[in-house]
């Protein structure tokens, strides 16, 4: 199943390094990696690969809601059909 | 994420996270009419049965749904076949069977239950008034059943006799939770050209046309479309009505991809998406202030009604467009006690009841949680009730009327029922009176344009 990660907070050093090894960790695989700076705004959007057989979206979801917490930064894991529902006819 | 735009994903996460966008509920239609036995004990526990078997996982389903998409599912709820159905074989004892409903609610969890119903746009039978006089007494003595009462519909005329008895049934259900302000008539709903699909409360219920069980889905965000529209300070009206229907489209897509994966796991058939701006009591998820945004005042100013008709519309358009099956009630709603920007006109004498009658005539429901004085006649109530039948009888439109004659309250008092029912200030109703109309009873004859076979 594919997710869509979005990280959103204070840039500061590290934030890409302990989100990938938080998925690393759990076996997702990053698809795409997209990221910017925006007047200090640290916004990253990444396209992931779950295995579901290992973990379900919502158990990647909530250890990284956990990480986002520790680091400072507001994490979302969704499904990626709602962005394609949402935004595509 | 090559197909995904960012500013496309980060619209979404702003829509949920700053614009209250949300699934307002999961609404489970089960049909009981398999549960009619002789006694009321046995339907009773048949139905309790059936509503617990059928609706088990609907919070869980919810819940996991909410979690994969990151978008709330803020109310789950069930809606039955309207139970005065149910009920002909043992009059006088229909509260076994409202308890039996409202213990189902609380086991599997829903926040509401709607269909303690009854359709009598044409006629009504003994049974059907036994089953209306029990609606005070099942709404004082149950937490989360709600009623609705079909007295009217373009086809059929309205049914004067169901509207009189309605005036005095609102008041009488308002007076036996007196103690709550009248709380148990925000849990009643007196329809025009009632829906049989409407996923929203109090009037939900699960119509004799649907099938065994059926998911409908509602979604709102009046919060979004402000919000877009707060990019358009200089637009016309036809660029505005755009923006509106672009944003009821995404809105009605998420409903739609969440009614569908809702009813795949509870094994019940999709029905319908509605869309329909439901405000609630905080702050940016207002329809009075997207009126206000796009130009007038304060709601209730002349300019209101146009508005809130191109929005209705605008609404609906971009809805059609998204789900393939649309349905309920679809447009904006206009409650009073619900919305905080209603609540300020209200409280600055902004906005009327002969205002608001005129906005039901365009927007999709009706006179809504709408607070009235308790010595408020029930004649008076019963001739709201025509007016707004009438209105709906004549345009194809349904329209009803929730409103709540609160016990020792008058104009210049305020009543807070809390939570999503929010609160208000008492309105005056006209003093004129219309005890003659409504003592005539009989039947307002269908309109000329029901004449289509």
């Amino acid at each position: 199943m594919k997710a869509i990660v979005t990280v959103i907070g204070k840039d500061k050093p590290g934030i890409i390094a302990k989100v990938s090894t938080n998925l690393a960790e759990k076996g997702v695989n990053i698809e795409d990696i997209s990221q910017t700076i925006v007047q200090g705004n640290f916004t990253m959007l990444m396209l992931c690969e779950i295995n579901e057989n290992k973990l379900s979206l919502i158990e990647v979801k909530n250890s990284l809601v956990e990480l986002g917490k520790e680091i400072g930064v507001s994490i979302h894991v969704q499904h990626e059909d709602i962005f394609n529902a949402m935004h595509k006819i | 994420m090559a197909l995904l735009n960012r500013n496309e994903i980060l619209e979404t996460i702003d829509m949920v996270e700053k614009e209250h966008f949300d699934v307002r509920t999961i609404t489970m239609g089960i049909s009981l009419l398999s549960c009619i036995r002789e006694d009321a004990k046995t339907t009773a526990d048949l139905c309790y049965e059936k509503i617990c078997k059928k609706a088990e996982n609907i919070v869980k389903v919810a819940n996991t749904l909410e979690s994969e998409y990151g978008i709330p599912i803020i109310n789950k709820r069930v809606s039955i076949t309207p139970a005065s159905l149910l009920t002909n074989s043992f009059n006088g004892k229909e509260i076994v069977l409202a308890k039996a409903l409202d213990r189902a609610a609380k086991t599997i969890g829903v926040d509401f239950l709607g269909g303690y119903s009854v359709l009598c746009q044409k006629g009504i039978t003994k049974s059907e008034i036994s089953f209306i006089n029990s609606i005070p007494e099942a709404l004082a003595v149950t937490d989360r059943v709600c009623s609705s009462v079909n007295v009217g519909s373009s086809k059929t005329g309205i049914n004067m006799d169901a509207v009189k008895l309605m005036g005095k049934i609102i008041k009488d259900t308002a007076f036996k939770t007196a103690e709550k302000d009248g709380l148990g008539a925000a849990k009643l709903v007196v329809f025009c050209n009632a829906v049989e699909d409407n996923p929203f409360m109090a009037g939900a219920f699960h119509g004799i046309g649907e099938g065994e069980t059926v998911i409908n889905v509602g979604v709102s965000g009046p919060g979004v479309v402000h919000h877009a529209l707060k990019a358009h300070k200089d637009s016309s009206l036809n660029e505005i009505a755009e923006v509106i229907k672009k944003t009821a489209f995404k809105i009605t897509r998420a409903g739609q991809l969440i009614a569908k994966r809702a009813s795949e796991m509870l094994n019940a058939e999709f029905g319908i998406v509605d869309l329909s701006l439901a405000p609630t009591p905080v702050m940016g998820d207002s329809v009075a202030h997207i009126l206000e945004e796009i130009g007038v005042d304060v709601v209730g100013g002349h300019g209101t009604t146009a508005i809130l008709a191109m929005l209705n519309d605008a609404v609906k358009k971009g809805g059609v467009m998204a789900s393939g099956n649309v349905g309920g009630l679809s447009g904006a709603f206009i409650p009073v006690s619900e919305d905080i920007g209603m609540i300020e006109a209200a409280n600055k004498g902004a906005i009327s009841l002969a205002k608001l009658e005129a906005m039901t005539a365009v927007c999709s429901v009706g006179i809504d949680m709408v607070a009235i004085p308790g010595k408020t006649p029930e004649s008076t109530i019963s001739g709201i009730i025509a007016d707004e039948c009438a209105i709906g009888m004549i345009n194809n439109k349904t329209t009803a009327v929730r409103i709540i004659p609160v016990p020792n309250k008058d104009v210049g008092d305020n009543v807070e029922f809390g939570g999503l029912l929010g609160m208000a200030p008492i309105m005056p109703v006209n003093p004129n009176g219309c005890e003659r109309l409504i003592n005539r009873g009989g039947r307002i004859p269908a309109p000329i344009h029901s004449n289509k076979n």
